[in-house]
């Protein structure tokens, strides 16, 4: 589904180069896990997938299901199945959230070729998706995310990505500034949208989250390339362990 | 040259004014023209002995040239440079009528310059013509100009045919909006529109400004707004971009009582919306809320002069700019803080969402306070769109215009949203989405 080839990426202001000659596959189903100490270029490389434009691919290729996607801006890539659910979540300031919810979820349908959503269809999906995972409907009559705490945040960004359906789902830190209940709920709601045609790709510090999204792969990321691969007893291996070990292999 | 040098330079200042005035080389063409005007329509323009006197004065003041950018209170709004064409009246246009923008609104037009004979009654309004009362000379005190420098003061004195005078008794709770509609059709419109609301009393009124042609259209409307009285009044201005549009706002807020006045501007070649607001009475509150859309190669300016003139008032200032093409914003707001206006609470934000690299707005707030004991503060901004939040909503599958848009809408609608009244709500977004759909 997800094929990253030798590819190498800067930061447009300054010239940095973050990804450097990153390899990366992700099949159909898969749930792989990203993980690596901080200034790896996990955020980076979730942010190259979704096309922010603060990033600059300089060689090497990103395949979506056998295609390119590097033309695509990021509306595209989204309508085409790729969805990130943010490390920080914007707070937008008089964008109602149910407007926005109702906007996004017709963009998708639109690319897909299906008729906008009824009303009525629309506030029963959002309502069992808010319900799922344990969120009050008060809170999106408020402008999107703002005021939101930073686990609300969260769920809020889960909550979208139920709704949207996408494909590819890049869940970046997810797991940052949530308790553990929150982390229980958010989990479940991940584990939720698991299917054999779409894949995740979860980036994380920590071990714990992957207890609770038990990762198919597990891809240490280190100075902008994948150093090593396993499976989910990587990820055990790196919480005794550290980083050292692996980035001493490496080397 | 020579012979020149030095001298204007030795004389007071007052004086090189005062020369100024005298050698003032020749009149525009705008300033000839309402001259000629003004001696043209003198027979048909109603008004006692007091009114037309007044009009005698506010032509004279005309006479004396139109405001440049030397004034200061017209910096930024050149009007002399500016107004360059003045169309004739044209008593045989028809204005197109219109529906309220709130549905089931008490409708009170003036098409081309003219009020209806046949108005609705609402229980608790009594409602004059304007044309009856510069006949009978009652509101002759009213028609004088702000100041020395109150251009549309003085042109809309000078002209002034017709209007509505309303008057909303003590106690009265209007249950739906009254909507004062100024519907021009080309050629000159000069209307007034004063409106007295009672101690007690309750009341949304919609000022609409809108019409057909390359009209020249000065606008007044005075506002008294009586002890412990609540107020929302909204000016929804949706002029061509072929007019000029020069309005006045005047109020005077009573103990107790609350005044939110709402300001969209929407179109017009030149506007000029003056907002003159004093509080009379302790406990008075006044929020202004504006949202200026500015597009095309026009030019709008909202200047507002704030009187705390007694103790413990209150005001809120909130005026958001989207500018767009080659258009040019101007927000001047002035708070005066009279010396016994102790414990006055005033705040004013100006913010600017400039989206064209040929656009361009000014603000020029200012704070005239000889109070000790009072809060008084203010802000301008001036930013483009935020990246990350249209990356945030483009990531979510919506194009970039539709995002731009959202982003764009969401940045005025805060300032709506604010209004405790849905049908009101709803009725300012759809005029947004109007202008976005125009404009977009």
């Amino acid at each position: 589904m997800l094929e990253i080839r030798n590819l190498h990426a800067r930061i447009v202001d300054d010239g940095t180069e973050i990804i450097r000659g990153l390899n990366l596959t992700v099949k159909a189903g898969e749930v792989a896990a990203i993980m690596g100490p901080n200034g790896s270029g996990k955020s980076t490389l979730s942010y190259i997938l979704a096309g922010r434009e603060d990033y600059e691919v300089t060689e090497g290729d990103i395949l979506y299901n056998g295609q390119s996607i590097l033309e695509m801006d990021p509306a595209e890539r989204a309508t085409s199945g790729i969805f990130l659910a943010f490390q920080y979540p914007m707070e937008i300031p008089g964008v109602a959230t149910m407007e926005f919810l109702k906007v996004a979820m017709n963009e998708q349908r639109k690319a897909r070729g299906e008729e906008p959503l009824k009303i009525p269809e629309f506030l029963k999906r959002v309502k069992e998706a808010a319900a799922s995972l344990s969120m009050d409907m008060n809170m999106l009559k408020r402008p999107l995310n703002v005021g939101f705490s930073g686990g609300e945040k969260k769920r809020a960004e889960i909550l979208q990505m139920k709704l949207l359906e996408p494909k590819l789902c890049v869940l970046d830190e997810t797991d940052s500034g949530l308790d553990i209940d929150a982390l229980k709920i958010v989990s479940d709601g991940v584990n939720a949208l698991r299917a054999p045609d779409r894949a995740f790709l979860v980036i994380t510090h920590y071990q714990r989250l992957l207890e609770h999204i038990v990762p198919d792969s597990v891809h240490v990321l280190y100075k902008g390339q994948v150093i090593k691969s396993g499976d989910k007893s990587l990820a055990l291996e790196l919480e005794s362990n550290g980083y050292a070990g692996v980035i001493g292999q490496a080397a | 040259m020579p012979a020149l040098s030095g001298k204007p330079r030795e004389m007071p200042e007052g004086k090189v004014r005062l020369m100024n005035i005298h050698t003032q080389p020749l009149r525009t063409t705008a300033e000839t023209a309402l001259i000629d005007a003004f001696g043209d329509r003198l027979s048909l323009l109603p008004g006692d002995g007091a009114v037309m006197l007044k009009r005698d004065d506010a032509i004279e003041s005309i006479k004396h040239g139109l405001p440049t950018r030397r004034v200061e209170s017209w910096h930024y709004t050149d009007l002399r440079r500016l107004l360059n064409a003045i169309p004739d009246f044209d008593p045989a246009a028809a204005a197109n009528a219109i529906a309220p923008i709130v549905e089931g609104a008490a409708v009170f037009a003036v098409q081309n310059g003219v009020s209806s004979m046949k108005v609705p009654t609402v229980e608790g309004i009594t409602v004059q013509r304007l044309t009856d009362k510069l006949i009978d000379g009652s509101i002759a005190p009213g028609l004088d100009p702000y100041g020395s420098d109150d251009a549309i003061g003085a042109l809309n004195t000078a002209f002034v045919a017709d209007g509505y005078f309303v008057d909303i008794a003590d106690g009265t709770q209007l249950e739906r909006p009254i909507e004062l509609q100024n519907l021009q059709a080309g050629g000159q419109t000069h209307v007034r529109l004063p409106v007295r609301v009672g101690a007690g009393a309750r009341a949304t009124i919609v000022e609409r400004q809108t019409g057909g042609g390359a009209a020249l259209v000065s606008s007044v409307s005075q506002l008294v707004v009586g002890e412990g009285a609540d107020v929302t009044w909204l000016i929804v201005q949706e002029q061509p971009e072929t007019a000029t549009h020069l309005a006045q706002f005047k109020a005077h807020i009573g103990k107790n009582a609350k005044l939110t006045l709402f300001v969209m501007n929407a179109g017009g070649k030149l506007v000029r919306q003056e907002v003159i607001v004093k509080t009379i009475g302790e406990g008075a509150d006044f929020k202004l809320r504006g949202i200026n859309l500015l597009a095309g190669d026009t030019h709008t300016d909202v200047t507002m002069v704030l009187d705390h003139a007694v103790p413990h008032t209150t005001s809120t200032e909130i005026v958001r700019n989207v500018v767009t093409g080659k258009a040019r914003g101007v927000f001047q707001g002035r708070i005066n803080v009279h010396q016994y206006a102790q414990k006055t609470n005033a705040k004013m934000a100006c913010n600017t969402l400039l989206l064209s690299d040929d656009g361009e707005f000014s603000t020029k707030p200012e704070l005239e306070i000889f109070a000790d004991d009072v809060v008084c503060g203010h802000g301008a901004t001036v930013t483009e769109i935020d990246h990350n939040h249209l990356f945030y909503l483009m990531a979510r599958g919506v194009d970039e215009k539709s995002a731009r848009g959202l982003l764009v809408k969401a940045f005025v609608a805060e300032v709506i949203e604010e209004l405790d009244n849905e049908a009101i709500v709803e009725a300012l977004e759809a005029k947004l989405d109007e202008w976005f759909v125009a404009h977009g």
